[in-house]
């Protein structure tokens, strides 16, 4: 006899017949009467009038049937919460029951009653079950302290629960160790500040105990928590790591996966020549292949983190491109995912194979899986330089099959190895525009006219070609009329004389008929170029673009970094950070990889450490054509002129002189009154300090306020800080008269004896002249003593940052300036602070500098720039700290004036 | 960590039995599950996560039936689908087999379950052995034995009972090796992978510790054997009931089993061997007249061992009719069904060759719908056999009562996903 007879209606009053039955003396019938109201329950129907009766059932002695009434209870509690103060009394009694799956059961339903009236009634016996003899008891209390805290938070703290929970990691069942770690990871998500997660070397040797013994979904749980721990130091992390490597070999592959997590974020501590490094990496590859046997949707998430972890450490699986190639069974997603990262792994070892391989999906049915496949062939041609030529012969290849979507984006991919590859296939183009007809998508028909427009002087009818796009200008989509434009102004700068009546068709159409500002604003720069200096029009419109960079869909990396940190999670699978995707997590705390050494700012340097790890992502200050796209995350393949201009490229375009592309003279602060005629008998001397030309000038003026004449002026300087010492006599060789004024220049050197000073840059002076001799003191800006080699070499910059320890940093906010990035940049460089790098992360500009003084004593910065917020913050790192306030003085002086 | 909520839907999208496990979402918002399901296909698009605003949908498709778990957090997306495909073990073992009668003939068991096997989002217990001990399909009286939840639950060893007895203790071991196989239409070998599994069926009594010896490249480096014929092990993936540090440590494979049938371990190698059944096919399509199809099956293997119950399927296009057969042995099918020829060879000695010819007619008139060109697919099995020489060289059994067990080993190969791409 099965259940499905509960679920056969009766007529009419049905209510009313359970609620008879659910009264019954007949505990058989009233056991019935309450399976079939879980089974109108479980169709959807609306069974809550019979809540007082159901909860009557509940003192029962039939397990099967109070399992069942505890059901009904978690569903309509909510919608009768008076009523569900009924319940307490038996949940109370119980949870003392002497059968622990009872007592378990007891206190697993009551956590899941969210009501807040009733929940202060559970809290005693919840903490007599959290003591309870049996762990099968304990483990379910531990969880039902993490629904209670969702509940009522405070309610939670104020009881102690969260004491009791943390006790529980100590517990000597492995599974009440593994819920109980699971119950304060998640508390701990939703409660990011509560530091509940105390994770210590202690806690964590119990974890990775209890990792050996507790259940696969346990070991996930306790992986998961582990991968939220920084250890102290490498040695830690490679204990760490040696541990958990054992998981690989589990037959769950979320096992697998989240120990795939831990290590991935462990051995970033790891030393890259320390022997087990290898032995490491080379561990992680065949598990991640064999999760590629998984079922279809094991082997999608394991994918998705696979792209991360190519792109993270290619090393890793850089010899198994076969296993992704495609099967014909694949799902549609498994096959994509397994396309792109064959694109991540093709090299020049094994793009013969990848070509093959490619070719042969171009040729499939599926449509998305095709032009994947034909984008995939021209992502080859970019990336892999020796294959181009055949990736280009295969391209026409497909072509020539005449497939309407395998042409479109044959030639959209096309147009990108043109702008890889210049002038290298053009006699490609007359196959291309043999199939201009057939292209109807908007961005196949702008990569032809792209095309045509670039090769102009090349194709004979190139302005016939155009002029048939023009007809129905204002139905094409805006990238198409942008292109149309463009184009055609390439045109007929190359060939004017017969395009005339062409161009000006186009301008008025852009610019009278068409109400798209981008469109408007573009005809009208070209319009006015064109008329003012034709000359100076080509130049600007014809110039020679940087080549396109490689890899352009590469993951932004610091959001790379907090993927890696998320491996196996939704985050992983989206390739999104979780505060992307999930509710009321904005303010929380981005993960970010350990640092190698445990104890610098990490953020910095696996920046710095990607960059070094893919030399394309290099990019000099002022922007390498790579740098827009593989920092700026921008997913396509887009012109890399318009995302950062080569070294200079504004400049040489705009002379706007002043803020943008012009470096500027050293700062030189005002003079000041060091020496009031009033102390020193009638001599005033006011100066300054300069840096020119490398070297550091004293700038005196020297004014008689006195009555007599002055004459036999000398200086002398104090043993200072930096060793300042004048490098020549103090140059007064006329008599100085009353009334009267001079300027001296006195070149000072670094070579004289040194004393600390407090503060750093102060310097005691003493000058001599024919009446007295005379003291004060001054302060230097240090900035004097930046010399002009203090750019540093950005693998040393990333080595010495890492080296100096943390304690060195300092912090300091720059308020109230103005300027940009770059202008700030260029102004630093004036005072000898190099910029070595910059990117740029959610509109927020880093600039890393560097900056040696005269005695070689280095300095790195971070300086956080947003747009629109004048405050700018300032890290300082320097094996001798004590400089940063001075230097810090600097920025300030610099930046601000 | 995981789920909020879990649904078993039908295919139509309606709910068949739910749990809401957190309480923090709406469970009406599975409604917007099968919407959007069918949008995608729409697209023909398809994707095992779906999102409907801050709801995300991780779903797995059982025969008619789909599971979906339902979160608004960053879940532990592996966790979750490995939780769903262990849910469908779990009720089979219940009900033998899942499917939308099952949940209704048994919906207050797969309550009953669902309450036992999470737990606000955290997997618990889900060895289905187990969980029959305290979970059975009867209703109890508390007073009258009541189940209490077994230690094993929440045990070290918590895949195994106390107190089982046998009269007679025996151990029998399955090892059988699946040949993956990826042959270009141009005939090179793009992919060859074992995939192996040893399985077994423990019929012993008490606790007793097992350890298994085989001839694996790593322990006879370390032990200093190296002249032995030895197998190099990939990957290894072993049950929950292995010691995996243990292994780590000294390659010692040594466990306490579970009672009754299990897979012990898996292993991969991406050893090339010769493929152990090879095919030559050509195709050829006359438009609007008809389809000539060569075969030429060679096994590839000495002739001691014998393919068994081989099975060819070679594509056909889906508007073929009056199919016509010539074979050197075994027999052919037309599978209109599947647009495919079958063609059976009972048993396959080794180093011998054998021949199909097919002829098919096609419609004057062609259909439009572009056909994908599938491959050719094979599957056979090889008894007594095992494609990468691995041995069990032993299996010890040791439980404290001292009774003497014995281990039974049979070896097999068969076909894994075996495909040829053809012209």
């Amino acid at each position: 006899m099965t259940d499905s007879k509960y679920f056969t209606t009766t007529k009419k009053g049905e209510i009313f017949e359970l609620k008879a039955e659910l009264n019954s003396d007949k505990k058989e019938k009233k056991k019935e009467a309450v399976k079939k109201v879980i089974a109108s329950m479980t169709v959807g129907k609306d069974v809550s009038a019979l809540f007082p009766d159901v909860v009557n059932c509940m003192q029962t002695d039939n397990l099967e049937l109070k399992k069942l009434v505890y059901l009904y209870l978690m569903n309509y509690a909510k919608s009768q919460p008076d009523m569900a103060i009924m319940a307490v009394n038996t949940f109370v009694k119980d949870c003392e029951d002497p059968n622990p799956l009872i007592r378990a059961l007891a206190v697993r339903t009551m956590g899941c009653i969210r009501v807040d009236k009733i929940t202060e009634y559970l809290c005693e016996p919840l903490r007599k079950c959290l003591k309870d003899e049996d762990p099968y008891v304990r483990k379910t209390a531990a969880v039902c302290v993490a629904k209670l805290h969702d509940i009522n938070a405070q309610l939670v703290e104020d009881q102690g629960f969260l004491d009791t929970l943390k006790d529980l990691i100590s517990d000597s069942n492995p599974m009440v160790v593994a819920n109980a770690v699971a119950a304060l990871s998640e508390i701990a998500e939703s409660h990011p500040n509560s530091n509940l997660l105390d994770l210590n070397p202690q806690s964590i040797n119990k974890l990775l105990t209890a990792l050996n013994e507790c259940t696969e979904w346990g070991q996930i749980f306790i992986l998961d928590c582990l991968a939220n721990y920084t250890p102290r130091d490498d040695r830690e992390s490679q204990s760490i790591c040696e541990r958990v490597t054992p998981r690989l070999s589990h037959a769950n592959s979320a096992v697998v996966l989240s120990a795939v997590k831990v290590l991935m974020k462990f051995m970033e501590m790891l030393p890259k020549d320390l022997d087990y490094y290898g032995t490491l990496l080379k561990k992680l590859a065949p598990p991640l292949v064999t999760l590629l046997s998984a079922e279809p949707e094991l082997q999608y998430v394991a994918l998705r983190n696979i792209n991360l972890i190519v792109q993270k450490r290619p090393e890793i699986l850089k010899h198994e491109m076969k296993v992704f190639f495609v099967k014909y069974n694949d799902p549609i997603y498994v096959k994509l995912e397994k396309l792109d990262i064959m694109i991540r792994l093709a090299s020049q070892a094994n793009i013969a194979q990848v070509l093959a391989e490619l070719k042969e999906y171009a040729t499939e049915v599926d449509v998305d899986f095709v032009r994947k496949a034909v984008r995939a062939i021209g992502r080859c041609a970019i990336k892999v330089e020796q294959s181009a030529e055949r990736c280009v012969s295969t391209l026409l290849d497909l072509i020539q099959t005449k497939v309407n979507y395998v042409v479109q984006e044959a030639i959209v991919v096309i147009k990108d190895i043109f702008r890889k590859y210049p002038n290298k296939y053009e006699s490609v183009i007359a196959t291309l525009c043999e199939n201009l007809d057939s292209l109807d998508e908007p961005e196949a028909r702008a990569a032809m006219i792209w095309i045509v427009g670039e090769y102009a002087e090349r194709i004979d009818n190139a302005d016939e070609l155009l002029e048939s796009f023009l007809e129905g200008f204002h139905d094409e989509s805006t990238q198409v009329q942008l292109q149309l434009l463009t184009a055609i102004v390439k045109l007929f700068l190359k060939k004017p004389t017969e395009t005339q009546e062409l161009v000006q068709q186009v301008l008025s159409l852009a610019t009278q008929d068409s109400d798209n500002p981008d469109l408007r604003d573009r005809g009208y720069i070209y319009w006015r170029l064109l008329s003012t200096d034709p000359v100076a029009a080509k130049e600007v419109v014809l110039a020679e673009k940087p080549l396109i960079s490689e890899e352009t869909d590469l993951i932004e990396p610091t959001l790379l970094e907090e993927l890696i940190c998320h491996i196996g999670t939704l985050a992983s699978v989206y390739h999104k950070p979780p505060s992307a995707f999930v509710e009321g997590s904005r303010g929380v705390m981005h993960k970010r990889l350990p640092a190698r050494t445990g104890s610098c700012n990490i953020l910095i340097m696996s920046k710095l450490n990607s960059s070094l790890l893919s030399p394309q992502l290099g990019g000099d200050i002022g922007g390498s054509p790579a740098m827009g796209a593989g920092f700026g995350a921008a997913p396509t393949v887009m012109p890399a002129s318009l995302n950062a201009p080569v070294g200079g490229g504004l400049g040489d375009l705009f002379d706007l002189g002043g803020g943008v592309g012009m470096p500027m003279g050293a700062y030189i602060p005002p003079k000041t009154v060091w020496l009031p005629a009033m102390k020193a008998k009638g001599l005033e001397i006011s100066g300054t300090f300069a840096r020119r030309a490398g070297v550091i000038q004293m700038e005196l003026v020297l004014t008689n306020k006195a009555m007599s004449v002055m004459t036999d002026f000398a200086i002398q300087f104090n043993r200072n800080s930096f060793g300042l010492a004048p490098a020549g006599p103090l140059q007064v060789l006329t008599p100085l008269g009353p009334n009267q004024t001079i300027e001296v220049s006195l070149p000072l050197s670094t070579v004289g004896p040194v004393m600390k000073m407090d503060p750093l840059n102060n310097l005691q002076v003493a000058v001599k002249n024919n009446i007295d001799v005379f003291y004060f003191s001054c302060q230097y800006p240090i900035s004097m003593l930046f010399v002009e080699d203090g750019k540093m070499e950005r693998q040393v910059f990333l080595a010495t940052w890492k080296d100096i320890p943390n304690d060195n940093e300092s912090q300091f906010q720059i308020q109230d300036c103005h300027l940009n990035s770059e202008a700030a940049s260029n102004k630093l460089q004036g005072s000898n602070i190099f910029t070595i790098a910059k990117r740029t992360v959610e509109g927020q500009d880093m600039l890393y500098m560097s900056i040696k003084l005269s005695n070689g004593i280095w300095v790195l910065a971070e300086l956080k720039v947003q747009a629109g917020n004048p405050n700018y913050t300032i890290s300082l790192k320097c094996r001798a700290p004590e400089v940063s306030q001075c230097v810090f003085q600097c920025y300030e002086a610099v930046l601000k004036n | 960590m995981s789920a909020s909520a879990i649904f078993i839907l039908d295919l139509k999208g309606k709910v068949l039995i739910s749990r809401n496990y957190m309480g923090n979402m709406d469970m009406n918002k599975v409604d917007h599950f099968m919407p959007i399901m069918m949008r995608m296909e729409e697209d023909a698009d398809s994707s095992p996560l779906v999102t409907h605003g801050s709801a995300h949908f991780l779903w797995i498709k059982h025969r008619n039936l789909y599971l979906v778990a339902m979160t608004k957090k960053n879940a532990n997306a592996a966790l979750v689908y490995s939780f769903l495909y262990k849910m469908v073990e779990v009720f089979k073992e219940y009900f033998k087999e899942l499917e939308e009668e099952s949940i209704r003939d048994n919906f207050v068991t797969v309550y009953e379950l669902m309450d036992e096997v999470m737990d606000f989002g955290f997997p618990q217990t889900t060895d289905s052995k187990i969980l029959q001990e305290y979970i059975t399909q009867q209703g109890h009286k508390l007073d009258v034995g009541a189940p209490r939840p077994p230690a094993t639950v929440t045990n070290a060893v918590s895949w195994r009972s106390e107190g089982i007895k046998y009269r007679k203790n025996e151990v029998f071991m399955d090892v059988i090796e699946s040949v993956n196989l990826l042959v270009s239409a141009t005939g090179s070998v793009l992919r060859s992978e074992i995939v192996g599994s040893i399985k077994l069926k423990v019929v012993l009594s008490g606790m007793p510790e097992l350890r298994l010896g085989l001839n694996d490249k790593v322990l006879f480096e370390i032990t200093g054997r190296e002249k032995s014929k030895t197998v190099e092990l990939e990957d290894v993936k072993f049950h929950q009931c292995v010691r995996l540090s243990r292994f780590e440590n000294d390659r010692t494979i040594s466990f306490i089993p579970p009672d009754g049938e299990s897979e012990l371990m898996s292993y991969r190698l991406n050893t090339t061997v010769k493929p152990l059944i090879w095919i030559e096919s050509v195709i050829e399509k006359f438009s609007h007249s008809r389809v000539e199809i060569k075969v030429k099956a060679r096994s590839q293997f000495k002739s001691r061992s014998t393919a068994n119950n081989v099975a060819i399927m070679v594509p056909v296009p889906s508007d073929v009719d009056s199919p016509k057969f010539k074979t050197s042995t075994g027999s052919c099918k037309y599978l209109p069904e599947k647009s495919a020829v079958q063609w059976n060879i009972k048993s396959f000695p080794g180093g011998k060759e054998y021949m199909m010819r097919a002829h098919f007619g096609l419609p004057s008139v062609e259909s439009t719908e572009l056909e994908g060109r599938r491959p050719i697919t094979v599957n056979f099995e090889i008894p007594y056999f095992t494609v990468s020489g691995i041995q069990v060289r032993y299996l010890k059994i040791i439980e404290k009562s001292g009774y003497e067990a014995l281990p039974w080993v049979r070896y097999i190969t068969q076909s894994g996903d075996y495909q040829l791409r053809t012209n």
